[in-house]
């Protein structure tokens, strides 16, 4: 694959060129110290080693000068790292709008991946080059950790929680991806490739494999017939709870006056712990769903409420907020 | 079987080793002497570093095919939790502070014992009785959640014995807590006349330092540990999300007091090197103030940095830039020490005994350790290599090449108080030397490996990783030689070391001015301390040149 010792993984992604700088930045800064501190002991060791049996150093205490140089000169070259790691790291918990959203889900032990027209893969994920990919995570039961070295990037997979990573793959190839955090037994077998292809080649990938034939809308709508969620939530707003249209993405109205955005972990929270954000104008009436599905029924879910929002948002009944002023 | 010659000095005929009071056994198990006790806590770590560096043995053995050669999956889970939770908990933790600071805070601050000395014995007994419940669960099923326990993993889905080991370390805690409350107070109340807190060694110091961080920390990983226990063992919902729980609140109690606590292994061996740099460059410390000041500065900066071990757990982007920021602050005391030790050296009298070297070891592995963790508090690098052999690489740095270096460093210098006897020279240098090495070989090709991607906690791993694992366990066995050659001369020495006197290196501090071994009272007569700290030139007791030359024995050795 590589040279037969690097010292780096492949640089794969856009994030790779500055973690990779980043380190070299922050390497050079350390070996300046290190050699410096190490050459001043051995020198120090043979130039002043005890002449006579009994003989002392020359005592010198303090200099005040000296400390607040050592205090201070480290403490910007520190700053500098941090700053520079902060830039970094908040991009990459920023995702862009245009992003390829592919939804995975960790479970002791194997990733299942589901790209966005429902092609379910396990232990692989294809994407194509050049495109922000999103991943949106979930765990079935312990905490797990989607790790590409090659991309740089890594992110925890924890129950009860959505975690979203992204990144730009660069080359096409094949990449290792591991689970980083330990999850039991077969932890260390709990990883598999990420292929990067041509857009052209992904395209054809996407509809020439022939995987699961579960678009998760379509399976979503199902769902939501069966829950009999469509009972209460009317698409035209005359149902006990607010019509689910145009929903995802907005910001919605709460009882206690406050708004939220509509994402993913909103409507994940709402269908397990309904109680929690309850919208304006509503009763608490939904009893939860905890337990009773499981995260890819709840992802189908909210891949079907995602697919509603182009629909036609009723004039009453829904809980987006009314625009105020400029947001 | 006679007696070694001994022409410069005699062992005193009683000392605390010797005094009995009833049969031999119980006037052990009995005792309140913090001598007594600092022994007895020396042979319980000595153990259970012997079990926790089999499984590591075990651990790269097994890593040397990617396959893995020597274990199931299963087992090699259990191996590193057993490994972490037995040197962690039950070795590091309580080496120094429990064994020297136990055996020398007293002496050196001219006290006859500490504060509470039943209360000093207690401690010990609750570390037994912890230490027996988690060797209980190593031997029925062991335990494989590795060492921090992560939950939904350790509460529910774990199949290993962890209830009695939380429980385990939930008593251990009390030990911990007692020791740190036991020293404060000593250290307030009990210094001799004239001996100010200015005037306290640098190793007093750093042990106030680290009871801090005993007390303040211990009763959080307790509480934490214990409410995963329940969770386990009558299904209340605190970190299962299934039970309406937040795994992560685990993460954040479990670092707030587990990172501290790396300070509590690392600060007692920076306290070390802060008396052994002095001693044997002979001249005093550069920068007294700065490194007393540094220590309580980690102690209390070490409180504020926990989230940094969760940097992509899904954490609001804006804890992780406050938690990345002051990880960088911590590092500052950490620097101020290293270059206030360095500068010691300028224009000192260097001797090359061993103590030495163990302590210049200390420096170089503390400062590669210290500064790869600029690494990993940097927020865009830590995506990458956080949760990596990488980490594995930094913090055994810190905490073998730190704090066991220290210790080891520590047992070299106080060795001939606490037995009265000297060891080889030559051969312990020699194990100085190998230690530092072997310790290199293990764990630096481990930050490249870290850095190419290969996970921690891996029982298999790709082809590629191979050339450096293998590295890296030839290097273990060369670290493993450069303890056991140690464990064996010192053993030896004992019984036919050569007699050291009071005062072999000559070293400035009280616990030097009383026989070796020291009387069970400790001094003779309450000391009075009219010197400052590490002051080799108005100390014509010393019997070194600058102080009286007339006065200077003829040496036999360097």
């Amino acid at each position: 694959m590589q040279s037969q010792l690097p010292l780096y993984p492949e640089q794969a992604s856009n994030f790779a060129p500055h973690v990779d700088a980043l380190m070299l930045f922050i390497t050079a800064v350390c070996l300046f110290f290190a050699g410096a501190i190490t050459t001043a002991i051995v020198v120090f060791f043979f130039k002043y080693h005890r002449k006579a049996p009994n003989a002392v150093g020359i005592p010198i205490h303090e200099d005040s000068r000296l400390e607040a140089v050592w205090m201070i000169v480290p403490l910007i070259l520190a700053m500098a790292m941090f700053s520079w790691g902060a830039i970094v790291y908040v991009d990459y918990r920023r995702a862009p709008q245009d992003t390829l959203d592919i939804y995975v889900i960790g479970k002791q032990w194997m990733w299942k991946a589901q790209q966005p027209n429902g092609l379910k893969e396990i232990n692989e994920l294809h994407v194509p080059v050049g495109r922000n990919i999103r991943l949106v995570m979930a765990s079935e039961d312990v905490i797990h950790d989607f790790f590409v070295p090659a991309f740089r990037v890594k992110m925890d997979v924890v129950p009860g929680h959505y975690n979203t990573m992204w990144f730009r793959p660069t080359k096409p190839g094949r990449y290792h991806f591991f689970c980083s955090q330990y999850c039991g037994t077969n932890h260390a077998l709990m990883g598999g490739w990420v292929t990067v292809l041509e857009p052209s080649d992904y395209s054809a990938w996407l509809s020439g494999s022939s995987g699961g034939n579960a678009n998760p809308v379509v399976a979503g709508e199902k769902l939501y017939a069966e829950k009999t969620c469509s009972t209460c939530h009317i698409a035209n707003g005359t149902g006990h709870a607010p019509s689910l249209n145009g929903v995802y993405g907005a910001q919605v109205l709460l009882a206690d006056g406050s708004t939220v955005a509509a994402d993913e972990t909103y409507i994940r929270e709402s269908i397990l712990q309904p109680n929690a954000k309850i919208v304006a104008g509503y009763l608490p009436l939904m009893p939860s769903f905890q337990g009773q599905l499981t995260e890819e029924q709840i992802l189908a879910l909210t891949a079907y409420i995602k697919s509603l929002q182009s629909q036609p948002v009723p004039a009453k009944g829904s809980g987006i907020a009314p625009p105020t002023g400029k947001r | 079987m006679s007696d070694t010659p001994t022409p410069d000095h005699q062992l005193p005929r009683t000392h605390y080793l010797n005094a009995t009071y009833g049969s031999g056994t119980r006037s052990w198990l009995l005792t309140t002497d913090h001598k007594r006790i600092a022994l007895l806590y020396l042979g319980s770590v000595t153990v259970f570093f012997f079990i926790g560096g089999v499984f590591a043995t075990m651990i790269r053995i097994h890593l040397l095919t990617p396959g893995g050669a020597l274990v199931t999956p299963e087992t090699y889970n259990k191996l590193f939790t057993m490994h972490g939770v037995a040197m962690i908990f039950f070795f590091l933790i309580p080496s120094i502070p429990a064994v020297l600071g136990n055996f020398l805070i007293p002496l050196m601050i001219g006290a006859k014992d500490l504060a509470f000395p039943k209360i000093n014995l207690l401690s010990w007994y609750i570390y037994i009785v912890g230490g027996c419940f988690v060797l209980y669960s190593f031997g029925t099923g062991g335990l494989d959640t590795g060492w921090t326990f992560y939950t939904p993993l350790s509460s529910v889905y774990s199949n290993s014995a962890v209830t009695p080991a939380v429980i385990g370390i939930f008593i251990n805690g009390f030990s911990s807590i007692l020791t740190g409350l036991n020293f404060i107070v000593t250290i307030h109340t009990m210094r001799a006349p004239g001996m100010t807190w200015f005037r306290l060694p640098l190793f007093v110091w750093a042990h106030y330092a680290t009871s801090l961080v005993m007390i303040l920390g211990t009763p959080v990983i307790a509480i934490t540990l214990l409410l995963a226990g329940l969770e386990r063992m009558f299904h209340l919902g605190f970190f299962n999300p299934a039970l309406g729980g937040d795994p992560i609140l685990f993460q954040h109690l479990f670092w707030f007091y587990s990172h501290p606590a790396v300070y509590i292994m690392v600060l007692p061996a920076m306290g070390v090197v802060s008396e052994i740099i002095p001693t044997f460059a002979r001249k005093p410390i550069f920068g007294y103030s700065f490194i007393a000041g540094s220590s309580i500065a980690i102690a209390v900066i070490g409180f504020l940095v926990w989230a940094h071990h969760m940097f992509v757990t899904g954490e609001s982007t804006y804890a992780a830039l406050t938690f990345s920021f002051l990880s960088y602050l911590v590092a500052i005391p950490s620097a101020v020490k290293v270059f206030n030790w360095t500068s010691t050296l300028y224009k000192g009298s260097i001797s090359w005994d061993p103590p030495m070297i163990y302590a210049l070891g200390f420096i170089g592995l503390f400062v590669i350790g210290g500064l790869t963790g600029l690494s990993l508090a940097c927020l865009g690098l830590d995506i990458h290599i956080h949760d990596t052999y990488f980490v594995v690489a930094h913090f055994h740095y810190i905490m073998v090449g730190g704090a066991v270096m220290g210790f080891v460093g520590a047992l070299h210098f106080w060795w001939p108080k606490i037995t009265g006897r000297l060891y080889p020279e030559t051969l312990s240098r020699a194990a100085a030397v190998t230690l530092f090495v072997g310790f290199n070989l293990t764990f630096f090709p481990q930050f490249i490996l870290g850095y190419l991607g290969m996970p921690r906690r891996y029982h298999t791993y790709p082809p590629e990783f191979q050339v450096l694992n293998v590295l890296s366990t030839a290097g273990a066995s060369i670290l493993a030689l450069g303890y056991l050659i140690p464990m064996a001369y010192l053993a030896w020495s004992m019984r036919y070391g050569r007699v050291a006197g009071p005062n072999p290196w000559p070293a400035t501090g009280l616990e030097w001015k009383t026989a070796s071994p020291p009387p069970t009272e400790n001094f003779d007569v309450t000391p009075e301390v009219t010197w400052e700290p590490y002051d080799f030139q108005n100390r014509p007791d010393l019997g070194l040149a600058a102080g009286a030359p007339s006065l200077a024995p003829a040496h036999s050795d360097d």
